[in-house]
């Protein structure tokens, strides 16, 4: 994975310095809250119902060893001992002191961390396919990009004051892991005729209030000039975008106002422009950036065959374990959705338990998915059970990778002071209707998310089934969507009727998945079935 | 603010009043412009060699236009006064240095120990920009 070098580790702690000097001006009561926020924001720290809450960055959701470790210490030493990993694959903490966030800022800059731009209306965290340099599918790891794009949006002069956030994806597959298409600006790593690298460009995604799919605006664009290309992007917007009302200011309205065919005239327009300016990171750098990115030391002549004779170890393999592009390695994914959990909540002890598996088992190499869990990238077939063994000695072995129980859900009206119903109970409602092993697996990939407010943190309008929580004269109401997808097969959720009671939004689940398994063809999936059937069957059996 | 320490240039400051965008490309005489937020600063591009000092207004400092309107004006070649006014904040000065701005006429006060601090906080850039601070990518290769 990447290092940082001298000039990377001086502006992190730069940024501490600097952060540290305005939360002392803000206690010190030289700066109103109104001019503060902002630049908390900007580095991470919200103020929520209950406390202040640090969004940490984990660029494009990698991670080593010696940084989750350092995450658990935060957790024990400035939290209540558990961090919660978000649907961008950073890390929050819920229960945080202002005061305490400029040394919490110090001691993650000692392990190459920080927390620059993961809020705020700023150029966010790059996310990107969690698989990355493991993938069997993938035309190559798209990191060393996301990198070198990370370090080109840090702190760029022109674009720290947007009209609102910007979130870009990056994969190098044809299957979407990353929730490409619901980002501002989604890229997708592609070769030309001539077998040169180069990116295929979506914008004007976004979930919100008013969900937009990311619409295609350029085939290829040549993989030297991606950020004279992203600089010319945010130039359109930044330019343009409304300002007079926050809930129309991020890109995706621009992108519709104009029509993505005048969005994309003007971009292209601009784009030649900034071309001849010559701010495109040179060849050698990123040669320099992919050389972190080399494929680990992978053995040869490693055993394929799995001992698959403990049943409780087979379930996991059938369920948890994915294609890795090396012969005798295996891509491994920790579910971080105990049922009767928090999704995505981890304890200091169990982040030290994964950070110990990374370091004897996967190369020292931890991911982060967006849909909140962990992975393993790189790990021996025949290491397969020992590791088993020491995740669920960690309470980390849950079989439930893309089933009923493995639900996004944001934090919810439990943390959040935007929110206007509790998410948190209702996915744990849902994953104890659903608990039953057996009944998971027999309905197959069924992705459920979950927002409390119309913000759609819980990405439910891409869930295969999505609730989303409204407050209704005073009480929480959850309405029911049903086909959406964050995948490859990109699609926008449709709200069913009229809303339900928190009870009975999972009776509602519930009888969706009965129609699904009644209406079933061979190999299909729930999403499937709602798209060949329609939603009317559905809705016949669930207000009917 | 001719002698504080707000403005970056060495030069006399332009003396006329700046006049409104629209105005200033009727007026064939005029020599300072005033470039509100969501005026498209590129109709400026045609007429640049008479500007003497154009100011760019921030209406609230979380309105960032501005930066961008700058930029453009530098790569398009103005060398004139490039002044930043209204809700212009000490955090807000070390951006609007990199985007070409080398003068500022806030709203409010700015203490010279807290933004001369801004100022000299990082040692090292990630992109070009319209100063001339050096990209690490550039200090990495040499």
């Amino acid at each position: 994975m990447y290092r940082y070098d001298k000039y990377d580790q001086a502006v992190v702690d730069a940024r501490v310095d600097e952060f540290r000097d305005q939360t002392a001006r803000r206690l010190a009561g030289q700066m109103t809250e109104d001019q503060f926020k902002p630049l908390r924001l900007k580095n991470g720290l919200y103020l929520q119902l209950h406390a202040y809450m640090l969004r940490v960055a984990i660029p494009y959701g990698t991670l080593n060893s010696t940084q989750m470790r350092k995450l658990a210490h935060i957790a024990r030493t400035y939290d209540r001992g558990y961090g919660h990993f978000t649907t961008r694959q950073n890390i929050q903490y819920h229960w945080i002191k202002l005061q305490d966030a400029p040394d919490i800022l110090a001691e993650l800059a000692t392990v190459e961390m920080h927390a620059i731009q993961t809020s705020g209306e700023s150029i966010r965290n790059i996310s990107a396919d969690q698989y990355a340099g493991a993938a069997a599918d993938e035309i190559e790891d798209p990191r060393a990009w996301a990198e070198l794009i990370r370090q080109a949006t840090t702190f760029h002069p022109e674009f720290s004051y947007l009209p609102r956030k910007f979130k870009i994806a990056l994969i190098a597959s044809p299957t979407d892991r990353a929730a490409l298409r619901w980002h501002d600006l989604a890229l997708r790593i592609v070769r030309n005729e001539a077998g040169e690298p180069g990116f295929e460009v979506f914008a004007g995604g976004g979930m919100g209030r008013t969900p937009f799919i990311a619409y295609p605006i350029r085939a290829f664009c040549p993989a030297e000039q991606i950020f004279s290309y992203i600089q010319a992007v945010l130039r359109v917007w930044n330019s343009h975008a409304r300002r007079d009302n926050i809930h129309k200011q991020r890109m995706k309205i621009l992108v519709h106002d104009l029509g993505h065919e005048e969005f994309t005239r003007q971009v292209e327009e601009t784009f030649a422009h900034i071309l001849t300016l010559g701010t495109d990171f040179p060849r050698a750098e990123y040669e320099r950036i992919a050389a972190y990115f080399a494929p680990p030391p992978f053995e040869t002549g490693l055993p394929e065959e799995i001992d698959r004779s403990d049943p409780d170890f087979a379930l996991w393999v059938d369920r948890q374990i994915a294609p890795h592009k090396a012969p005798g390695y295996a891509i491994v994914n920790v579910s971080l959705k105990r049922i009767g959990g928090i999704g995505g909540d981890i304890t200091a002890e169990q982040m030290d338990a994964v950070a110990d598996l990374a370091e004897r088992y996967s190369f020292d190499d931890i991911r982060v998915s967006h849909a909140q869990n962990l992975v393993l990238p790189h790990v021996r077939k025949q290491d397969l059970y020992a590791v088993w063994q020491a995740l669920d000695a960690a309470g980390l072995a849950d079989v439930n990778l893309d089933l009923v129980t493995d639900i996004i859900a944001c934090p919810g009206l439990d943390y959040c002071s935007l929110a206007n119903a509790r998410s948190i109970p209702i996915a744990q409602k849902i994953a104890q209707r659903f608990a039953d092993p057996a009944r998971q697996l027999e309905l197959g990939e069924l992705k459920i998310k979950i927002s409390g407010c119309i913000n759609a943190c819980g990405h439910h309008h891409a869930g295969h089934i999505g609730i989303l929580g409204v407050d209704r004269k005073g009480t929480e109401n959850y309405q029911l969507l049903l086909g959406g997808s964050g995948a490859e097969d990109t699609s926008l959720a449709k709200i069913t009727g009229p809303g339900f009671d928190e009870n009975g939004i999972v009776d509602a689940v519930e009888k969706a998945t009965d129609v699904y398994l009644r209406e079933r063809t061979e190999g299909e999936r729930f999403l499937d079935t709602y798209r060949r059937i329609g939603v009317e069957p559905f809705k016949e059996a669930i207000y009917g | 603010m001719a002698e504080s320490p707000l403005r970056f240039r060495d030069d006399t400051p332009a003396d006329e009043p700046a006049v409104t965008l629209d105005a200033f490309l009727d007026q064939q005489d005029a020599v300072s412009v005033r470039i509100e937020a969501g005026d498209d600063v590129r109709r400026l591009i045609p007429v640049l060699d008479r500007v003497k000092l154009v100011e760019i207004d921030f209406p609230r400092f979380r309105d960032g236009r501005g930066y961008s309107s700058a930029r453009i004006l530098r790569e398009a070649g103005y060398k004139g006064e490039l002044k930043a006014t209204g809700d212009v904040l000490v955090d807000q000065v070390l951006f609007m240095r990199r985007c070409g701005f080398d003068s500022f006429a806030p709203d409010a006060p700015i203490d010279p120990a807290v933004l001369d601090a801004a100022l000299k906080r990082y040692d090292y850039v990630y992109q070009t920009a319209a100063d001339d601070a050096v990209p690490v990518w550039k200090l990495r290769h040499g």
